[in-house]
């Protein structure tokens, strides 16, 4: 049942985008409520007490926070189709470290980026971040997916950030498209899984919102 | 075929001695190696190339970074005793929750109490007994975070303990007053002796500390 399982959610939130792919791949329906991060619901600070962030799963009136839980937890439950992790235990402690260095090292340094308020720290924001991906490159190699033949944790982890970054296929005068050409395969190959295309936004329009979010703050 | 189990480690890493914890409560037999984090092994940068960090748990020469991902390596591959995560999703995705929660408060608002002083640092300190009393009230009545044993969030959290008496005395305050239920918890895992010999005695971490605020030239 639909009303069972509650997201919420925000639209341009890679974190968010995380779930809603785990939910797709698993042929699981649920409802998306959109929060207005300036005016939380009520929902969210009940459901969140601890973060007051989204994405928050909600099964059954029970809350999960946090991406990377809940999309095990969709993996777990949800487990007659589709696995998201391996099940040889090294497979899947390898599986965690790369989604964890995407959120420990790369969102960290994308944040970093965000919030430059100099050229200097941007240009060391963003030759951080080149740095972060070449070593995704490196991780991905010769594989069609990072879990190997088949779609799954770190793919999922990673693709939502990525995108909305490759979407505007530079940084700085780095050219993802050409220096990093394992990653843009497997952009496309992401993409035409449907759980993804449907799950992540035109990646113009996460930029356009990411860079008025910047203006009010002052930062461009 | 036998198992060969090596930790790369440092004595007073929290990180390590969730390992070294996990490890003894599934009764696994390793090689434990001290790291001298300023002369880094050739192993270690070899096991570990990304950080370059301890604990590196390395089985059968292949290595697992990150301490609670090692952690659930070893729950996941000596199954047959102590589970340390529960079998049920959702007390799965609490345990990881809290876990995480620890991860990403206690180390570095810890560490600001030590470092810091003056109005930074009574800050520090508020946060800090905020944080342990938000996990308080996850514990409850039980006696572990794991219910009747001890589980994945208390092998996350206890090794802090051997780290409160310096955060207490380079805080000058003291922790059991404000979480009296959480000092009662971290004496109970105390007596278990996966514990008890995986923790360092918490005057040699504070003379510890006291060392490393002389290097960084801290008052």
């Amino acid at each position: 049942m639909a009303e069972e399982v509650v997201l919420l959610d925000l639209w341009v939130s890679p974190y968010a985008a995380r779930v809603k792919i785990a939910l797709a791949e698993k042929g699981i329906e649920y409802e998306s409520k959109e929060e207005d991060l300036s005016n939380k619901s009520s929902l969210l600070l009940e459901m969140n007490p601890v973060y007051k962030k989204v994405p928050v799963l909600i099964h059954k009136g029970k809350p999960i926070s946090e991406s990377r839980i809940i999309v095990q937890y969709i993996d777990e439950l949800w487990n007659h189709k589709s696995p998201l992790l391996p099940s040889d235990p090294y497979a899947r402690a390898h599986a965690r470290f790369w989604a964890d260095f995407v959120d420990q090292k790369i969102q960290g340094t994308m944040y970093r980026l965000f919030e430059a308020a100099s050229s200097e720290s941007r240009e060391a924001a963003e030759k951080e971040l080149i740095e972060d991906f070449k070593v995704m490159e490196g991780e991905l190699g010769k594989k069609p997916y990072f879990g190997g033949e088949t779609f799954g944790f770190v793919d999922i982890a990673f693709i939502p950030s990525y995108r909305y970054y490759y979407g505007h296929e530079t940084l700085g005068n780095f050219n993802l498209v050409e220096e990093l050409p394992k990653l843009a395969a497997w952009v496309k190959r992401c993409l035409q899984r449907e759980s993804v295309s449907k799950s992540l936004h035109d990646p113009n329009k996460v930029y356009e919102f990411i860079s008025e979010l910047r203006k009010k703050r002052g930062l461009e | 075929m036998a198992e060969e189990v090596i930790l790369l480690d440092f004595w007073s890493s929290p990180f390590g001695m969730r390992v070294r914890i996990a490890l003894a409560e599934k009764g696994v037999k390793y090689e434990y190696r001290e790291e001298d984090l300023r002369n880094k092994s050739p192993l270690l940068l070899q096991m570990n190339p990304v950080h370059k960090k301890i604990p590196v748990l390395i089985h059968n020469g292949k290595p697992i970074c990150e301490s609670l991902i090692a952690v659930q390596y070893v729950d996941e591959v000596w199954k047959d005793k102590s589970p340390l995560l529960p079998s049920d999703p959702y007390l799965r995705a609490q345990a990881r929750f809290w876990a995480d929660f620890i991860d990403k408060k206690i180390y570095d608002i810890g560490r600001k109490i030590w470092t810091t002083k003056g109005d930074e640092q009574e800050a520090a300190k508020k946060e800090f007994i905020e944080a342990l009393k938000l996990l308080e009230g996850e514990l409850g009545n039980k006696p572990y975070f794991g219910g009747e044993s001890m589980g994945y969030v208390d092998v996350a959290l206890i090794p802090f303990y051997s780290w409160f008496y310096a955060y207490e005395t380079c805080g000058n305050f003291s922790i059991e007053p404000e979480c009296p239920v959480l000092i009662a918890w971290a004496k109970r895992c105390l007596q278990k002796e996966s514990v008890s010999k995986s923790l360092p005695d918490p005057q040699k971490v504070y003379e510890f500390v006291l060392v490393l605020k002389k290097k960084f030239g801290i008052e």
